[in-house]
């Protein structure tokens, strides 16, 4: 990646007495996919705002190019946004709405007011419409137009003002899954085109996987972790991460040396290093990483308590001694079948222990781990239903 | 289910057809009748008199209307943007009035018009006449002839006819533009800064048009009860100040009686309100639409 171009440092914001950003330190280069990824409240969308301009921190400073840009009203930035709901201008026609930015007239070095040509502004909108696929509706009123239609005449609108970073809030919630995909590819296509940064909000942990350069996971107002996709996904830094990037289970260990953790009353051979001895640790088995085999072959036994098809894999929940894994696998085991699992030293990821640690990774009550799983739907009407107060 | 819903309906069609349609179609008939019950255009002709009645009218209910949008937008805005707190005083503050009668309002205003009333009364307990009668004497050429002044002529002029025009309409402006600004999405307003426009540019591109539909309203709810007023011009302008609503009162309740000539005045009056209203929706339609959104 290239050089930096904004950085948070030591922001904090506070409603009264809720904190909803606790001292965020944070840059973001040139030209990157960058996704800020959590539940709703963790503070992603105070995040942008902050960037957009539209919320002046607590405390901290917010750098662009090197520049304190804290009292920087929002239609003086570099920045412009794509909105959650699309905040299209309903007494706008497409072309319009795309050209609302261009018209306004710009102040030049010498502090005097240019208008951009009608000319150049008609080629510049008919250009950004052909980028996002919507050529010919540019007489067309925006009502008429589908969801994925209007969130693309919402980057349009944004894009072509030629911001130095595309601020996007959660641009794809109201898709449905198949536009959401193909919208996903068409972002990062954009993107990639228009060498330009984009900071991108979501709660969809598939989405920011798929897209970004760089995830930054949230969880109460603080950055949990920072790195690329495979980092997180592969490496998570603690449960809260591990659980909320794909599925894990996690179990309490104990490190006794280097390469070597203690769960379940039994060693195992791992790739993980510098520990204390003997200290405490959680660790991280993904569903995935789990090879079934034969009773009597396994490194553990177990049982079947319940199969659920989805498609690509079975996710199976197996009881070892009381504790319930999830396993996903091609092959079927029937509920109450016994079963042997074999765990290789990289399936076994080790992590310190947290505030999060106990609290994520447990299958024993897998049904309600489901609704958790389900919410990303509900969430999402809850913030709508918020905006509309 | 819609059969058995639309039942519901005929009471209220009934009631329609003998109060609302039946006295259009007495109206329409009475202006074209003479009074033998002849066909005629004559009471059409007869109006001419009274051009300068119709031309007052509408001038004082223009003026009237553009006073209540020049107060009744920006208070509007700023109801608007305050917190609900607020907007809950001020709609009672605005509706308060609203409560009393319409006949006993326009009376205080009468009260405190008059040449010996409220207003006057003040003005001379502060030595305001003194002050003016001291600068007239000096500055008159001969102050033999200077006629002081004890009050001021108020009650009777247009301005009083539109002061209480005002004063009576001015909340049906206040409601719906207010209603229509309360509900525009913030982040339409977000958006337009975050493109760059400054706080005067959000107003006039995005808040102003998304509002037209509620001044639209606003303006139809002033303009046409003050075109047609009777009591405001009665009460406030001493009967000098002679209205469409006074004239036509007068062919079927007063001295002048001819119900004839009333209907042809009221019909005609109808159209022209009818015609202005739909000029204007027409400018607003698109506007309408998009607060349907």
């Amino acid at each position: 990646m290239s050089k930096e171009l904004i950085r948070l440092k030591n922001v904090s914001v506070a409603f009264e007495d809720a904190v909803i950003l606790d001292n965020l330190n944070i840059y973001f280069n040139d030209k990157e996919f960058l996704t800020l990824l959590g539940p709703s409240g963790c503070g992603k969308t105070t995040t942008l705002r902050i960037i957009g301009g539209f919320l002046t921190p607590t405390s901290g400073d917010v750098l662009f190019d090197g520049v304190r840009i804290n009292d920087v009203p929002p239609h003086k930035r570099q920045v412009n946004t794509v909105f959650q709901k699309y905040a299209l201008f309903p007494h706008l026609n497409v072309f319009e709405n795309v050209a609302f930015g261009l018209r306004i007239p710009k102040t030049d070095e010498n502090g005097k007011k240019v208008k951009i040509p009608e000319k150049e502004i008609t080629e510049r909108v008919m250009e950004m419409l052909e980028v996002v696929n919507l050529k010919g509706f540019e007489k067309r009123s925006i009502t008429s137009l589908s969801g994925g239609q209007q969130q693309r005449v919402a980057i349009a609108r944004a894009l072509v003002n030629r911001p130095k970073v595309l601020l996007l809030d959660e641009p794809l919630g109201a898709l449905d899954m198949r536009l959401r995909k193909d919208m996903q590819n068409e972002l990062k296509r954009i993107q990639q085109a228009m060498e330009i940064t984009f900071i991108y909000v979501t709660h969809d942990q598939e989405e920011a996987l798929a897209m970004s350069d760089t995830v930054v996971v949230m969880d109460g107002g603080k950055i949990q972790q920072i790195g690329t996709p495979e980092d997180i996904y592969n490496e998570p830094k603690n449960a809260f991460v591990a659980d909320f990037i794909g599925e894990s289970n996690i179990l309490d260990g104990i490190m006794h040396e280097d390469y070597v953790v203690e769960f379940f009353n039994r060693k195992f051979k791992c790739l993980d290093k510098g520990f204390a001895p003997m200290e405490p640790v959680d660790v991280v088995i993904r569903p995935e990483d789990i090879d079934i085999v034969a009773p009597e072959k396994g490194q553990l036994r177990g049982t079947v308590t319940s199969v659920t098809f989805k498609g690509v894999h079975y996710d199976t929940i197996v009881d070892f001694k009381g504790y319930k894994w999830l396993i996903q696998t091609t092959d079927y085991h029937a509920e109450g079948s016994v079963i042997g699992i074999i765990l290789n030293p990289d399936d076994i990821h080790i992590m310190k222990k947290s505030e999060y640690s106990g609290m994520f990774g447990d299958y024993s009550s897998y049904s309600e781990e489901y609704d958790e799983i389900g919410d990303a739907s509900v969430e999402l009407d809850e913030e709508e239903s918020e905006d509309e107060e | 289910m819609k059969n058995k819903l639309s039942g519901l309906a005929v009471p209220y069609v009934i009631w329609m057809a003998i109060f609302v349609v039946a006295p259009i179609i007495m109206m329409v008939v009475y202006a074209f009748s003479t009074s033998n019950g002849n066909f005629t255009f004559g009471n059409f002709a007869d109006m001419g008199l009274y051009a300068s009645v119709f031309g007052r009218s509408f001038k004082l209910a223009i003026i009237a209307t553009i006073i209540c949008l020049l107060i009744g937008y920006p208070v509007s805005y700023m109801m608007a943007k305050e917190g609900p707190r607020f907007q809950k005083v001020a709609m009672v503050i605005i509706m308060l009035p609203m409560w009393m009668n319409f006949l006993l309002r326009t009376y205080s205003w009468m009260s405190i018009l008059e040449n010996n009333g409220l207003l006057n009364q003040f003005f001379a307990s502060i030595g305001l006449f003194d002050l003016i009668n001291n600068i007239g004497m000096r500055m008159a050429a001969n102050p033999e002839l200077y006629v002081p002044i004890d009050h001021f002529n108020m009650i009777g002029t247009q301005g009083a006819v539109v002061l209480g025009m005002v004063y009576n309409y001015l909340p049906f402006m206040i409601l719906p533009i207010y209603s229509v600004i309360v509900k525009l999405d913030n982040s339409l307003l977000e958006a337009a800064r975050d493109l760059g426009a400054n706080n005067m540019r959000v107003f006039r591109k995005v808040i102003l048009p998304l509002s037209l539909p509620g001044v639209l309203s606003g303006v139809t709810m002033v303009f046409v009860p003050s075109v047609s007023t009777f009591a405001i011009s009665r009460l406030l302008g001493g009967g000098t100040q002679m209205m469409l609503g006074d004239l036509i009162e007068q062919q079927f309740l007063g001295g002048a009686y001819d119900p004839y000539l009333g209907a042809a005045i009221s019909l005609v009056m109808m159209v022209i309100v009818v015609v202005c209203m739909a000029v204007m929706n027409h400018f607003g339609e698109g506007e309408e639409q998009a607060v349907m959104l």
